[in-house]
């Protein structure tokens, strides 16, 4: 049993790896508008997102797609990770401005 | 308007869900009405103050903090669900043969009543603080006073309306199988909660993924759709899971049924009757 808890603790501090070994990216809201509005991210990485918000209003980053949802205050930035991530072309939105904050995730 | 009667409708319908399956579990308990509504309330309270702390929450833990909240919401409801469920089983066997079923119910609701309280509150608080953060949004991008309440009314009344829908709904089940029906529900209801726990966790790099999107059926129900927005709730339904959101469902589903099980099995008495009622009881 006591075996069993260190390979599960062990099994989760590998798999949680450090954030510094993983590549960054950055997406930035203007005007309810996400920059750039298709974000090229590399196939089956885990990778960090940032997501920086320049409004004075509130915004819900959000992917049905690849399930992740962050508030992203006015005027700050938020992180989430997310992948790996098959090859494919996954939508993302921003939840508070749904007519304007569209965007997708070009998995390459 | 539509907007915001659309993102109001979607938080709403998700607490909706919860308040009704908490107040079908609690049918016949006295007072429960003013419970769920002291729920609703403290849930509110909660939600804003959760929307004023937001910017001190997003910079705790090195930027998990909304993550680690949800978290911690979700597993706290969890929690207070699986006791529900296994006190339930204990005294629903104690009680079987000087009652009938509501009685039981009754019983046994009632001294979970404050969990079930709490359910509701964390329910309402996590979808809550999302909507007031929407609407400050929204007023602050210079909808009108007209708009907004229009949309709040609209989209609380949709989301109240399904929920009460699936209230009746269980209300029609015989009283023979409700209790059997609403605790299978809770059970399932926390499973989903676990899962959606596990990918916060994961969102902010707390536990490994176990492997993403093991499968898709988003062809079938998408997690942004009614469906699988009322599935997701209502069973944990996610289109494209991860591992450890499966491992979460698992586990919780497990342990309750487990407890369950555990606790409410028969005493060890030499009562002929029960050895005879239930001999192809599984050992457990």
């Amino acid at each position: 049993m006591l075996r069993f808890f260190v390979v599960l603790g062990l099994t989760l501090a590998s798999g949680a790896a450090s954030a510094a070994d993983i590549p960054e990216y950055r997406l930035v809201i203007q005007n309810h508008v996400y920059q750039p509005t298709e974000l090229k991210v590399p196939a089956d990485t885990k990778f960090k997102l940032v997501i920086e918000n320049r409004d004075a209003t509130p915004e819900e980053f959000e992917s049905n797609e690849f399930n992740r949802e962050k508030i992203v205050l006015p005027n700050s930035s938020a992180s989430v990770f997310i992948g790996p991530l098959k090859h494919g072309s996954y939508r993302f939105f921003g939840d508070f401005h749904q007519d304007t904050a569209q965007g997708r995730l070009i998995v390459d | 308007m539509p907007g915001v009667a659309l993102l109001v409708f979607r938080e709403v319908l998700e607490a909706a869900l919860i308040i009704s399956i908490v107040c079908a579990a609690t049918r016949g308990v006295s007072r429960r009405g003013l419970y769920v509504v002291g729920g609703i309330g403290l849930g509110l309270a909660g939600a804003s103050l959760v929307a004023l702390g937001a910017g001190v929450i997003a910079g705790l833990a090195s930027g998990s903090g909304q993550e680690l909240l949800n978290a911690g919401v979700l597993l706290a409801a969890v929690a207070m669900i699986g006791w529900h469920v296994v006190w339930m089983s204990r005294h629903a066997r104690e009680l079987a043969r000087h009652m009938n079923a509501v009685g039981q119910a009754v019983k046994a609701g009632s001294s979970s009543l404050t969990l079930l309280l709490a359910v509701v509150a964390l329910a309402v608080l996590r979808e809550g603080s999302e909507v007031v953060l929407f609407l400050y949004s929204m007023a602050m991008g210079g909808i009108g006073a007209g708009g907004l309440a229009g949309g709040i009314a609209l989209g609380v009344s949709g989301g109240a309306l399904l929920g009460s829908a699936l209230y009746y709904g269980l209300l029609r089940i015989p009283m023979k199988h409700f209790f059997g029906v609403t605790n299978v529900m809770l059970v399932l209801l926390a499973a989903g909660l676990a899962s959606t726990a596990a990918r916060f966790l994961l969102q902010a790099n707390r536990l490994p993924a176990l492997g993403e999107q093991l499968w898709d059926t988003s062809w079938l129900f998408s997690n942004g759709s009614l469906a699988g927005k009322t599935l997701g709730i209502l069973v944990g339904y996610d289109a494209s899971p991860s591992g450890i959101q499966l491992v979460s469902y698992a586990i919780t589903l497990l342990v309750l049924l487990g407890g369950m099980r555990w606790v409410g099995r028969p005493a060890p008495v030499r009562d002929e009757r029960v050895v005879a009622a239930a001999p192809l009881q599984a050992p457990s």
